[in-house]
């Protein structure tokens, strides 16, 4: 294995647990539910994404192969997380999850009456 | 679009029989030539040359990629700024895309955008709410980069 393929491979792995970390940090600083899944939803994808990455180039650079479900997995993640971000905040908010008192607009409360 | 496919394909293994040799370049050849019968016969088919909507997929996925980069750098942003001076809020969406893969995709590229998660969706399936991390420097921009995706998808199933 190169010098370069090593740094490349480094970088990418590098990158994805910087975004890992900082979204964790993300899901304990931000004040509600909603924020910390935006959090939670980007930063995780492209993290975990990029560390997939960088094992894929890995094994290309030390065996020569492809493995193709490193790769299906980069696009499962991919197309997945997003819903799991949705799906996750509507539930939140049909079971009454509150905003936190940042929120300046609401325009989703007056379609649905939901018991305080 | 199928169809055209299906078609090439097909004019890619006559060709692999006229030329009677079973090879990978042959089909290669094979399913370009087709490629060029079919688009001289294009006004024959009901929908546009499936090139064309092979090209905007393309372009959608990097529009894919490239939000989902911005929308990383500006979460690190608002996660690693020492004082928290977010105003996030929910806002109301109209959607000009009526079948539901459309706004399957929609939605995607929303949550993926620097900023903002699709939190629900009306029952009739024309409005979309969604909750954004800072609302008032981010709904102008918004709006732009839901008119740019909007005609992506569009370009994709016209």
């Amino acid at each position: 294995m190169s010098a370069t393929a090593e740094i490349i491979v480094a970088v990418f792995i590098l990158i994805g647990v910087f975004l890992s970390l900082v979204s964790s940090f993300g899901v304990m600083r931000l004040p509600d539910a909603y924020t910390r899944n935006h959090a939670a939803s980007k930063s995780t994808t492209l993290g975990v994404m990029s560390t997939l990455l960088g094992t894929l180039l890995f094994f290309y650079f030390y065996e020569g192969i492809i493995h193709s479900r490193i790769l299906l997995g980069i696009i499962l993640i991919f197309v997945t997380a997003p819903v799991a971000g949705h799906i996750i905040s509507r539930a939140a908010y049909n079971s009454g999850v509150e905003l936190s008192e940042r929120t300046v607009q609401d325009d989703l409360k007056d379609t649905k009456n939901i018991p305080k | 679009m199928a169809f055209q496919i299906l078609l090439n394909f097909l004019l890619a293994f006559t060709w692999m029989f006229f030329e009677s040799s079973m090879e990978t370049s042959t089909f290669i050849i094979g399913y370009l030539l087709g490629m060029l019968v079919i688009f001289f016969m294009r006004r024959f088919f009901s929908s546009r040359f499936y090139v064309y909507r092979i090209y905007s997929i393309i372009k959608l996925i990097l529009i894919f990629l490239r939000e989902l980069l911005l929308s990383n750098l500006a979460v690190l942003k608002v996660v690693l700024q020492p004082k928290l001076n977010i105003r996030p809020g929910i806002f109301a969406m109209e959607t000009k895309l009526t079948s539901d893969w459309e706004i399957t995709l929609l939605a995607n590229l929303i949550t993926l955008t620097p900023g903002t998660l699709v939190v629900d969706i009306s029952p009739d399936n024309k409005i979309l709410y969604v909750h954004a991390v800072d609302i008032e420097d981010a709904e102008e921009a918004i709006e732009d980069i839901r008119g740019s995706f909007e005609k992506a998808i569009m370009e994709v199933s016209r």
